[in-house]
């Protein structure tokens, strides 16, 4: 299997050479056979792709370890769905699995286009192609999956144990997802520059692409620090690492660009922006790759340290130089149909709501290289940890989050003093009266209470979205309030759907706020004994250490420490952490495969998580060390992420996407007519 | 022999009751002992395979929960190569042999007589500037602090500055035009507006 493998991997390298040299010297234009013949070679690709897939994941159930990807990441004992995750657990499945993927949306792009783009699609072949086409070059000549090895061992290495989480199966697949989807909004942008065809077509054909890329980045984000908080047992979900911030920094740009592109639809402006976002995105998700596999900046989350670094780092150089010399050549077709005219309007919002995600963009960008420029500037090394993250990044945050609420109460083109009254007092009103409570209740930090009564004023606003939408359709069309509510959605997807993602924002916020209230101890404790901790709610956690039992299961033996938890007095049940040894086998014996893993007791509310680790034991014996974290409103996050996730869908529900005439746009916008005699405009 | 062993019917059933009902008085009892809750120090029993729990640990001291001594460490970052300050591997990464050393020296250290400063500086002159989680906001360093919100205030400002000319130059350019409706009409157009404007 694994030669037919390898022969998979050749024939879809040779056929991406084809289709990026013939796609894009345009040889194709004036011969529709060229032309079928690249966007055939998309799906030869794909096909092709999918058999060497099947290869590797028939290797790795039928533990074959002659092939030393399957040795190195699985053992005979690995349950087997964890044996199937391993297809991306390691450097080289994963660069198959995202070859693999890629060829998959690239195929999908050309079926699922509308023929109005039929001028772009060989261009959006050739770049699909050449992305791909480099990604088998790294496996054929630096990371081949299908290697073999000298002699067959009897059993593999196993798999990383804090890699053994559910959330591990689905957690960098999302991520990876959002990573390789990025490159069909980049091929619409190259082939449209390519092409000269730099009107709003190429905007349209990639708008749900780019949330498809959007909404994979976010929830793969969100489900790696559910998996940081529930396997790594540091208490914490967002460490600022740098393959963490790699993540971070294309969602930012893709974000920024979801906002900015509502502007050149609209109005025809920032093409030239939204062309450079859309560029530097791609280069930002190919950095993050190059982060993560060179070894150029010390993570936790690395690959093995190879040399698949360099040929990211000349991927990196030659996709970003063609990306922005075309983009350079083509800037004076890209003049805009219209001008900013008010800095109070919601334009000019939407361009600083860009100005904060690119900022922040920046300084992550800037803190995860500063140690390497330190020591090129100075020779010395240095460390750009949390505290230098926290610091930069949190004000900019803020601010990101204030904009949210100003943004949608901010009218087109130009807002009146009238209008501006109107439209704020209710959301100041909730932002104040937040503040005052919290006050009330006792909150003395300052960053968390301007966070919460930020947030209290965009849910005003988003609420007076909501309200006055509704009440609309109620006076218009009488109807019910639970229909006017699902009509006015439904009818308006991409507005209100972005009005549900910017609550899913909201509700991340509150969920990041909680960590300013954290409450942990450790503590030594022999069966019988108890340990106090207070809450920030003032309740009184007492933590009685039961005993440690010990038993094999699976792949592994089970150290489990089991505590009683009481609140106030009463008994709130058991929790039980976890020591994990896991094991393989070795001349027919169990040996230790990896250093014992820990996995945390959480016991998750709304309010706070109760979260427990198992450090180890003394002497050997069942005196317990123990560490106890209470952490507020951690759940709050992942339901955030859900919300965040439904408004996304929403905005790109089938059935609505038909675009809108420029012109119409124009006028929806307040641009047709202004109402003379009439008042203020609404 | 075989005399002794005869019983009667009714001291067998009286001393087989007998047996039978302190069985279950002395199961009862073990069970309840079983289950009474554990107060104070219980029995501390070995661990059948001690190696499987993980590298050994030793009692917490009053130290480790010092709320000045966490602030100390989550400033430095552990040697290991892990990426984390002290206080975060030496309670996470139970395997890690660095930070729990890391951790005796800023206690010696405290004991010693410093302050959190005093250590933090006499750490960064044994190990150099990369013991810091963060960098010192002095010199070159400053460039890292301060480049993005600079950059961010600046490209803010001269958007703020264009746009404040723009609005003088093109405030002329606004024409009315005259529209034909009525109170109701326009009503109705407000709140149609006020539903679909788009976002």
């Amino acid at each position: 299997m694994t030669l037919l493998g390898q022969f998979a991997l050749w024939t879809a390298f040779l056929l991406g050479i084809w289709c990026a040299v013939v796609g894009f010297s345009g040889r194709w234009r004036g011969r529709p056979d060229l032309s079928t013949s690249v966007i055939r070679a998309v799906y030869g690709i794909c096909a092709a792709l999918l058999v060497a897939a099947a290869c590797l994941w028939k290797a790795l159930i039928t533990h074959d370890f002659n092939v030393e990807y399957v040795w190195a990441y699985t053992s005979r004992n690995l349950p087997t769905y964890y044996v199937l995750s391993a297809f991306w657990a390691g450097q080289k499945g994963s660069l198959l699995f995202w070859a693999l993927v890629l060829s998959i949306f690239a195929a999908a792009a050309q079926a699922l286009s509308s023929r109005r783009y039929a001028a772009l699609l060989p261009y959006v072949a050739a770049v699909t192609s050449a992305v791909v086409a480099f990604f088998l070059s790294v496996m054929l000549f630096a990371a081949n999956p299908f290697e073999r090895m000298a002699v067959t061992p009897f059993d593999g290495r196993g798999l990383n144990p804090q890699l053994q989480n559910v959330g591990m199966t689905i957690h960098p697949p999302m991520l990876y997802l959002g990573y390789i989807s990025i490159t069909i909004p980049f091929a619409f942008a190259i082939a449209a520059l390519l092409s000269r065809k730099l009107d709003t077509g190429w905007i349209h054909a990639i708008r749900k692409w780019t949330i498809v890329s959007w909404l994979f980045l976010s929830i793969g984000i969100t489900l790696g620090m559910w998996w940081a908080y529930v396997e790594l047992g540091w208490g914490g979900y967002w460490a600022w690492d740098p393959v963490e911030n790699a993540s971070l920094l294309p969602w930012l740009t893709m974000t920024a660009f979801l906002h900015s592109v509502m502007i050149q639809e609209k109005r025809g402006m920032l093409k030239r922006w939204n062309l450079g976002l859309i560029v530097g995105t791609f280069m930002l998700s190919i950095f993050g790759t190059f982060i993560t596999r060179s070894g150029v900046i010390a993570s936790v989350h690395s690959f093995t340290q190879s040399n698949v670094g360099y040929f990211f780092l000349a991927f990196l150089i030659i996709a970003g130089a063609f990306g922005f010399t075309l983009l350079y050549t083509r800037w004076h077709l890209l003049e805009a149909d219209a001008k900013l005219e008010s800095m109070v309007s919601r334009e000019a919002a939407f361009l600083f709501n860009n100005l904060l995600f690119l900022g922040i963009a920046f300084s992550v960008l800037w803190g995860t290289l500063f140690p390497i420029l330190s020591e090129l500037v100075r020779g010395t090394k240095i460390t750009v940890g949390p505290p230098f993250f926290n610091r930069v990044n949190i004000p900019l945050g803020l601010l990101l989050l204030a904009l949210t609420g100003i943004g949608p109460l901010i009218a087109w083109r130009k807002a009146s003093t009238s209008n501006l009254r109107r439209q704020f007092i209710w959301p100041v009103g909730a932002g104040v009266a937040t503040a005052i409570i919290l006050f009330a209740l006792g909150m003395r930090d300052g960053y968390a209470m301007l966070a919460l009564a930020l947030t209290g004023f965009v849910a005003g606003t988003v609420s007076q979205e909501f309200f006055r939408g509704t009440r609309a359709r109620r006076r218009i069309h009488g109807e019910s309030l639970p229909l006017a509510v699902v009509r006015l959605v439904g009818r308006n997807r991409r507005r209100y759907g972005g009005y549900i993602v910017h609550v899913g924002m909201l509700i991340y916020f509150v969920g990041f706020t909680g960590m300013a209230f954290k409450r942990e101890r450790e503590a030594t404790l022999k069966p019988g004994q108890s340990v106090e901790l207070k809450s920030p709610y003032g309740h009184t956690y007492r933590f009685t250490h039961v005993g440690i039992s010990q038993y094999k299961a699976l792949n592994r033996i089970v150290s489990a420490a089991t505590v009683e938890v009481a609140r106030d007095g009463k008994p709130e049940g058991v929790m039980t952490s976890e020591k994990r040894q896991h094991f393989t086998t070795e001349n027919g014996a169990e040996v230790p495969s990896f250093e014992p893993s820990t996995e945390v007791a959480i016991r998750s509310g709304l309010r706070e998580d109760l979260y427990i680790v198992y450090a180890g034991s003394v002497n050997g014996t069942e005196e317990a060390v123990y560490r106890f974290t209470i952490n507020p409103l951690v759940w709050w996050i992942w339901f955030g992420g859900f919300v965040l996730v439904f408004g996304g869908m929403i905005t790109m529900w089938p059935g609505d996407g038909s675009p809108m005439p420029a012109p119409a746009r124009r006028t929806q916008a307040g641009y047709g007519v202004t109402l003379v005699g009439a008042g203020e405009p609404s | 022999m075989n005399e002794q062993l005869v019983t009667s019917r009714r001291t067998f059933l009286f001393r087989g009751t007998a047996v039978v009902a302190g069985a279950i008085f002395a199961a009862r009892r073990a069970s309840a002992q079983a289950q009474s809750p554990l107060a104070g120090s219980g029995p501390t029993g070995m661990l059948g395979d001690p190696g499987a729990a993980g590298r050994a640990q030793a009692p917490t001291t009053s130290g480790d929960n010092d709320a000045a001594i966490q602030s100390i460490e989550k400033r430095l970052r552990c040697t290991c190569g892990c990426t984390l300050d002290v206080y975060t591997c030496r309670t996470t990464d139970f395997s890690c042999t660095y930070s729990p050393e890391l951790h005796r020296e800023v206690l010696a250290l405290q004991a010693g007589g410093m302050n959190g400063q005093q250590i933090i500086d006499a750490f960064v002159a044994k190990y150099g500037e990369q013991a810091l989680m963060a960098p010192k906001p002095q010199g070159f360093n400053l460039a890292g602090y301060l480049l993005p919100g600079t950059l961010v205030a600046a490209a803010g400002s001269i958007m703020l500055w264009i746009l404040s000319r723009r609005r003088v130059r093109t405030g002329a350019e606004l024409i009315p035009v005259e529209v034909h409706a009525t109170p109701e009409e326009l009503e109705r157009l407000r709140a149609a507006m006020a539903e679909g404007e788009g976002g």
